[in-house]
């Protein structure tokens, strides 16, 4: 097998290889240092519930800066301009505080292992079996098209050998999530959110300089392409006025209140994170720094691809596009940048922090396997009445297992590139139902067993129907995404708002003319049953909704001075 | 976070910072005395020494401060 290929975007020398060897010495260090404290399965599957809230809130934001989140939505800036921020902003700050200061408490105190278990509390079995395997099975193919990813940007950059990209990395995951659990995700996640941070920061800041601040990169962009690339809001009054073709209640409605809150308060690979908190107002902290850091993510991802937009003589394109000419796809503007400013060392760190976070995705998508895998599905179907040890094991096996196929399915891209395309949209298919099932069954305690499992499976069917009409018949899009000009963005939008509705809608419907479950059954779990704990106890200072007004208000000055 | 004796995570996170800042330092002074024909944009700013340097001292303080046997979370 040979190692190297002959083109590449960067060379690195022997500074930056030391750099990389390092990181990945040091990773692996970790996982075997937290072997001897993963020994229970609260401390293998929730990191022993002792987190603080920093830990807890840069690991929740760590797992979602994998997969091709860092040159993706680069690649995403330099093509649509600062309109793609909005999946930073309002596609992620509004629902982390809602998950910190309204559904964290149900979570937390049910003491749910996971958001499978937690439907299990509050609609039984059927709703727990249906989301539990729906996650697992998506969850390791997601893991295994981040892993296919990641070997193709090696293999881009450094030219690195597929294969040999994909075993290293996925053989250190696998072995410090077999290691030290969750424990050792978390570990590693904070570790790499540092990283990502040390290795990019230096792009915005040089690149700012050289184009004389903001207003320089401004004039620049209006320029190279157009003075719409650097409005968040102005240009959404119309699909065709945007390079997205999007319309602003996509964006608001879509985005802002069905993905992202479907995302970021029901996706266990993030959720998961908050739940090993070491108590009630550490876990609803955690998602509140977590919001505050990622509203400064864009600096790091979006900045650059602006930058880009502005300074690189080459012109970027699409995909295909770049395969057919030989030239350079959007989504290689980072590495592009990280080759223009930075010497040795200096790129070994950037190609360090890039690698970092796709490291942390897919450990993020293994670590949340194992456990649903582990206490939804083979404890609840399989064999239920094993010892506490048993399950640990299971759970070392199972993180093998889950690289292994994830490992399979990078190699089934590969081969057939459009699944990758298709489980991206399944993915989706589940998240907004989830969304409606979930907050209904937290804030509504009339809603029942059936209405949460009717609810989730019509949703989840709805979503499948519109995605697939779609498919058959373009044409549709005007029916789904209500306009003939709208584009894939839109219809995922459209399509998550409308199934998220079904999932409301069908779920109240059936709940009305079933049987509820006794106030007695609902405690801990549903809104005015549940007593949450007071914080008059603590000061404002440290109180989690102080730092949520706080997050919030720097929100809005945000959106407002990019308006 | 730590239990019971065991090491802060933001020891190891000051060891990393620490020995990544000293190597780009390093290359950093290397490049000044000896300049590379192809140049980096803004090569003049020298980059690498400065960031180096504030990666380095920032590890540095993780790794004092966060020193296992020092009790420190």
């Amino acid at each position: 097998m040979a190692f190297f290929d002959a083109q590449r975007l960067v060379h690195l020398s022997t500074v930056d290889l030391v750099i990389i060897v390092f990181y990945f010495a040091l990773v692996l260090a970790i996982g075997f240092y937290l072997k001897g404290q993963a020994n229970t399965g609260e401390d293998f599957f929730m990191a022993g519930r002792e987190m603080t809230a920093w830990i807890a809130g840069l690991s929740f934001l760590s797992a979602n800066l994998g997969s091709l989140e860092l040159m993706g939505w680069a690649g995403a800036s330099y093509q649509y301009g600062i309109l793609a921020a909005h999946w930073y902003w309002i596609g992620a700050i509004p629902a982390m505080l809602f998950l910190a200061l309204v559904m964290m408490p149900f979570y937390y105190i049910s003491k749910t292992h996971s958001v499978p278990g937690y439907l299990k509390l509050r609609f039984g079995e059927s709703s727990r079996t249906l989301s539990a395997i729906s996650f697992a099975f998506m969850t390791v193919l997601m893991s295994g098209i981040n892993m296919y990813s990641m070997a193709l940007v090696l293999k881009i950059v450094l030219g690195w050998n597929i294969n040999f990209s994909i075993l290293i990395s996925s053989i250190t995951v696998a072995i410090y999530v077999a290691l030290g659990g969750l424990r050792s995700a978390i570990f590693n996640e904070v570790l790499q959110f540092i990283l990502i941070w040390a290795g990019a920061l230096l792009i915005p800041i040089l690149g700012l300089m050289e184009t004389g601040g903001w207003n320089g990169l401004k004039a620049r962009i209006a320029t190279n392409a157009s003075t719409e690339y650097t409005h968040l809001w102005s240009t959404l009054g119309k699909f065709s006025d945007n390079p997205m073709g999007i319309h602003w209640t996509g964006i608001v409605f879509g985005l802002g209140a069905i993905i992202s809150m479907g995302y970021w308060t029901t996706d266990f690979l993030v959720v998961q994170r908050v739940l090993s908190a070491k108590d009630l107002r550490a876990a609803k902290m955690a998602p509140v720094i977590g919001a505050g850091f990622k509203m400064l993510v864009p600096f790091i991802v979006i900045l650059p691809g602006l930058l880009g937009l502005a300074l690189l003589d080459t012109k970027l394109v699409g995909e295909t596009q770049a395969i057919a000419t030989g030239g350079h796809s959007y989504n290689e503007v980072l590495p592009l940048m990280l080759a223009r400013y930075c010497g040795p060392g200096l790129l070994g760190l950037g190609i360090t922090a890039l690698i970092a976070g796709f490291m942390s995705g897919m450990a993020g998508n293994v670590s949340a396997f194992t456990t649903v895998w582990t206490y939804d599905i083979y404890r609840a179907l399989i064999k239920r009445d094993a010892s506490d040890q048993h399950y640990v094991s299971m759970g070392r096996w199972s993180t093998i297992v889950g690289v292994a196929i994830s490992i399979g399915t990078a190699y089934l891209v590969m081969d057939f590139k459009s699944i990758m395309d298709y489980v991206q949209a399944l993915f989706s298919f589940f998240i907004a139902p989830l969304f409606a099932t979930v907050l209904l069954g937290m804030l509504w305690k009339r809603a029942t067993p059936a209405g949460g499992f009717w609810g989730l499976l019509a949703g989840t069917c709805s979503s499948v129907g519109m995605w697939a009409l779609v498919k058959m018949d373009p044409a549709a899009i005007r029916y789904v995404a209500l306009s003939p000009y709208a584009r894939d963005m839109a219809e995922n939008m459209y399509r998550a708002l409308w199934s998220c509705l079904v999932s409301a809608l069908v779920t109240v419907a059936v709940s009305l003319v079933t049987k509820p479950k006794p106030d007695a059954e609902l405690k801990g779990l549903v809104y005015g049953v549940t007593e949450i704990p007071s914080e008059n106890y603590v000061s404002t200072l440290h109180r989690p909704w102080f730092w949520a007004a706080v997050v919030g208000t720097i929100f809005v000055v945000l959106n407002v001075i990019f308006w | 976070m730590k239990r019971g004796g065991s090491i802060s995570i933001w020891f190891f996170i000051g060891i990393s910072l620490l020995l990544n800042g000293l190597l780009i330092f390093g290359a950093g002074v290397y490049e000044l005395i000896h300049p590379p024909k192809v140049q980096v944009a803004l090569f003049r700013l020298h980059s690498s020494i400065w960031w180096g340097a504030i990666l380095a001292v920032i590890g540095a303080f993780y790794c004092i401060y966060y020193a296992p046997g020092k009790g420190r979370s």
